[in-house]
């Protein structure tokens, strides 16, 4: 369990480092437009790999979970915001688990 | 003197509108961190060192699967590295002669928002702006983190389910509304999550820790995009602030 304390630490070190490095040693603009592409898309591609099948496995149905992506992509797309999408998320599968 | 305490508490009257976004989404990052074998004390203490929506549920998640060391580094490095384009961005805002010790706290307190908030302030930028931004706003971060933790250890089981999803439903409410105005980030979001999906159930690739498949593929993703689909310099919204996750605070400011 101690080993959550050295996890938490790296978790730390490693955002820290990343979040003052420009700051202190380079002090310049990113210019290159490859690396500000990537830097760009990063976001995006790292939050669907982190959201899907994670959304299937955290939740005791499966199906219950693949009904909860859908539903949020939905709500999402039709301009739902940031709460109504993640309570839509919750809803279906806390009543789609009452059944299943 | 009297300067600083003018921008400071201007920070923790603008940070408040962000402070609601960051309460919601910490509460469903904190009930994640339980799920993951943290303790309400552990949880709370990433949340005040990290100051990352991503960046600490790929900690989470790769201390729920005990990863190397070495992975857990590279994993935060990956997806937290579109600070390093903040960063450089504020070392132009901040005035020349600012000092090592500031120039360190500005760094330690960059999220979506704060960024968005700062470069927003006409001419150079005061650090206690940052200061106040981040006291009024990460403090509830730190509090939302904290409530869900405990929320996680103490509900029954179809609740821990449901409310498992809260995170997932705010990370689609973050990526799906730009995959709707452009092409682009929509085919890399299907491509990404069918990746993502296969690498997790193939055979043999299935045995990569959830944690290492985060890498990998934004790695070669938005690696493969950056050289195929370079942006155009009207594209790259950074410089104003509204990327991807700062979406959460003006919607919040919009709903009041």
């Amino acid at each position: 369990m101690h080993t959550n304390y050295i996890y938490i630490f790296i978790m730390f070190a490693v955002s820290f480092i990343i979040r003052v490095l420009p700051l202190t040693l380079i002090r310049k603009e990113i210019k290159n437009i490859t690396i500000r592409s990537f830097l760009y898309y990063v976001p995006y591609v790292t939050l669907a790999v982190m959201t899907f099948p994670a959304i299937m496995e955290d939740t005791k149905s499966p199906v219950a979970g693949f009904c909860a992506l859908i539903v949020g992509i939905v709500t999402a797309w039709l301009g739902g915001g940031l709460f109504p999408t993640a309570i839509a998320c919750s809803a279906v599968v806390f009543v789609l688990e009452l059944f299943i | 003197m009297n300067n600083n305490k003018h921008w400071f508490l201007k920070g923790l009257k603008d940070g408040i509108p962000i402070a609601m976004g960051y309460f919601a989404v910490s509460f469903a990052l904190g009930f994640t961190a339980s799920s993951a074998g943290l303790t309400v004390f552990q949880a709370t203490l990433a949340s005040l060192l990290c100051n990352a929506s991503a960046g600490e549920y790929a900690g989470f998640v790769g201390i729920a699967s005990k990863v190397s060391y070495l992975t857990m580094a590279t994993m935060i490095a990956v997806v937290n590295i579109r600070y390093l384009l903040m960063s450089a961005s504020l070392s132009q805002k901040l005035p020349e002669e600012t000092s090592l010790p500031h120039r360190l706290l500005v760094g330690f307190w960059i999220t979506d928002e704060i960024f968005g908030a700062s470069v927003t302030v006409p001419g150079k930028l005061n650090p206690f702006y940052n200061y106040g931004l981040a006291i009024s706003s990460l403090s509830f971060w730190a509090l939302g983190t904290c409530l869900g933790a405990i929320v996680g250890n103490v509900v029954p089981d179809n609740i821990v389910s449901a409310l498992g999803v809260l995170l997932y439903g705010m990370f689609l409410a973050i990526i799906i509304p730009p995959a709707k105005e452009n092409r682009i980030v929509r085919f890399l979001i299907i491509l990404a999550m069918a990746s993502s999906f296969v690498f997790s159930k193939l055979p043999g690739l299935s045995s990569i820790s959830n944690g290492t498949r985060i890498s990998i593929l934004t790695i070669l993703i938005s690696g493969a995009a950056a050289f195929l689909f370079p942006i155009k310099e009207d594209e790259d919204k950074l410089e104003t602030g509204a990327d991807a996750s700062h979406a959460e605070a003006v919607e919040v400011e919009n709903a009041h």
